[in-house]
């Protein structure tokens, strides 16, 4: 250093002379927002420098600490996927548990509406065998669940019972091949049997080739299987074709459409009214599978319509027995006995008209039992040939 | 007039004269620069068109290149620059900064010609009056901010009429030192 400032010692003396008039020079100067140009200047060389030493401090001590804080991301990250599969677990959980609240929701909603007597099972297991068309429901003798009682849900028909034990009971689902039972359509009304396929499909049998099923048309339990009662959902027709002697009529089971969690086992049966076709046109299937709400007790005793209970409605095979009696009446002719035969073909006068005042259709009401092959009741006629 | 002969003493004398640093009584080092400076202020009073000499640095030329050492002319030259400085309106440094350059330069310019030679001198005043007024013109807008009016013509005119001040002045304060005679 003394070497350099010897050597260059003119020029040294300049530059400090030079330099210390110019700190002189930048104390008293001001820039044009009033600051003094010794702070500008110290600021502008020392603000690179800062800059640099920041530099070098991020990119050595800064590394350092990300390095650090990466560790702990790490088990913060940990953490968190943990807790994010719990909250899924959780997530999942409150869906099912929400659904869940759904399904008895609408199913209690359906319960209410519906003039069955029901109890309320839930699906716990299903048959052994791939093929197997069984399921077992938790409510078995001890609740009240007997052999052949129908299972339904707010969909549709689902099934029977065809074992109960105390704690549980086995049920025959209506796509099994060895299920059948009697269906009307809503729109045509022709009767036929649904009988199972062992897939998802029913195959709606014995309905004539000349007569007209459309696709889309609902099908409903008819009563005349002496099973189910009159009015529940089966589902709607699929295919629709001519067949060898009978239609090919298929129908996709309205039950299974959402999966079978919940159903009602049908304790004692009432016959409901089919829905009209066009009605029902533009609703859900939801709202198809409801039936109307119960009539207000006080108003239909104003109108003299049957209520709560006694509010049933007859099959085809009770409205042909009502006829030949009152054929019978009109004509003087009483039935087993022998003797003349009324003209069946005659016109029913005023009088053949039923005797109790029921729903606008003029149907009679008729109490399906809970077992089919309870003897002595009301049942209409015996069951469609095939009826499982 | 006849050319001065070429003898041998003549030869010796010129470089003695050429490499020697002249020297001054203290009195001189502190009295001229002082009058020059007051001469800058008072006389512009009464002669308006005295404002176009500038004997503060006349005086840095003339003691620079006699003293023919940079770090002397470098003191001469901040000094005179200063004691300028604080006599005006402006920051301290303008001109001392621009007098110590040129005080350093005309020393250095010195060590290699002979500054006695009046043409020289003429020509180094026209060159630093230039330099002065140009590093002056860059200071102010460097460090004021302000921008100048300077006519280059009236520059170049002031250059030469303070040159030719210079000549009879030099030769006035050659009287002054001491080696001289």
């Amino acid at each position: 250093m003394d070497g350099f400032l010897g050597r260059y010692r003119n020029l040294s003396v300049l530059v400090i002379v030079i330099m210390a008039q110019l700190v002189l020079l930048a104390v008293q100067v001001k820039n044009n927002q009033d600051v003094r140009l010794i702070r500008v200047w110290a600021v502008t060389a020392i603000t690179p420098l800062a800059r640099v030493l920041e530099g070098i401090r991020a990119n050595t001590f800064g590394l350092a600490g990300e390095y650090w804080k990466l560790i702990e991301i790490r088990s913060q990250n940990g953490a968190l996927k943990v807790d994010v599969d719990r909250l899924k677990l959780e997530n999942q959980y409150l869906k099912e548990e929400l659904a869940t609240a759904k399904r008895i929701e609408a199913m209690a909603g359906f319960v209410q509406r519906n003039p069955n007597k029901t109890l309320g099972a839930r699906i716990i297991g299903a048959g052994a065998g791939m093929n197997s068309k069984v399921v077992f429901i938790d409510r078995g003798s001890t609740a009240g669940v007997q052999k052949g009682m129908p299972v339904i849900t707010p969909d549709g028909v689902v099934g029977k019972v065809t074992a109960s034990y105390p704690t549980g009971s086995q049920v025959m689902l209506i796509t099994d091949p060895t299920f059948a039972c009697g269906v009307v359509s809503d729109k045509t009304r022709v009767h036929g049997t649904a009988r199972g396929q062992g897939n998802n499909q029913l195959l709606v049998d014995y309905i004539q080739n000349e007569q007209s099923v459309e696709v889309g048309e609902v099908f409903f339990t008819s009563g005349d299987d002496r099973l189910f009662p009159k009015g529940l959902p089966v589902g709607p027709v699929r295919v629709s074709r001519q067949g060898k002697l009978f239609k090919e009529i298929f129908v996709a089971p309205a039950a299974f459409e959402r999966g079978l969690e919940e159903v009602l086992v049908v304790l004692e049966g009432v016959h409901q009214q089919i829905p009209d076709a066009s009605q029902m046109a533009n609703v859900g299937p939801e709202a198809k599978a409801l039936a109307p709400p119960p009539v207000d007790p006080k108003a239909a005793s104003a109108t003299g319509l049957p209520t709560g209970p006694s509010q049933k409605f007859p099959t085809d095979a009770d409205r042909l027995m009502d006829r030949y009696k009152a054929l019978g009446e009109q004509q003087g002719v009483s039935y087993g006995n022998g003797g003349k035969v009324p003209n069946f073909n005659a016109p029913v006068g005023p009088r053949a008209i039923p005797k109790t005042p029921v729903a606008p259709v003029g149907e009679q009401p008729v109490t399906v039992p809970p077992a089919a092959a309870t003897p002595g009741t009301t049942a209409p006629t015996g069951p469609p040939p095939g009826v499982g | 007039m006849p050319s001065p002969e070429f003898t041998e003493a003549n030869y010796v004398d010129g470089k003695r004269r050429k490499g020697a640093s002249s020297t001054f009584r203290p009195i001189v080092f502190f009295l001229v620069p002082l009058l020059s400076v007051l001469l800058d202020i008072f006389l512009p009073r009464f002669v308006e068109s005295a404002r176009t000499l500038e004997f503060p640095l006349l005086i840095t030329i003339y003691f620079s290149l006699m003293k023919r050492q940079p770090i002397a002319g470098i003191a001469i030259g901040a000094t005179i620059g200063l004691m300028q400085d604080s006599l005006s309106q402006q920051p301290l440094g303008m001109f001392g900064i621009v007098k110590t350059l040129v005080g350093y330069f005309a020393a250095s310019v010195s060590l290699r010609f002979d500054v006695n030679n009046p043409a020289l001198r003429f020509m180094l005043c026209c060159f630093f009056f230039v330099f002065h007024q140009f590093f002056y013109w860059v200071m102010v807008r460097a460090l004021l901010g302000q921008v100048p009016n300077i006519n280059t013509m009236d520059e170049f005119v002031r250059a030469i009429l303070n040159s030719a001040i210079a000549l009879p002045l030099f030769l006035v304060l050659d009287k002054l030192r001491e080696d001289e005679g």
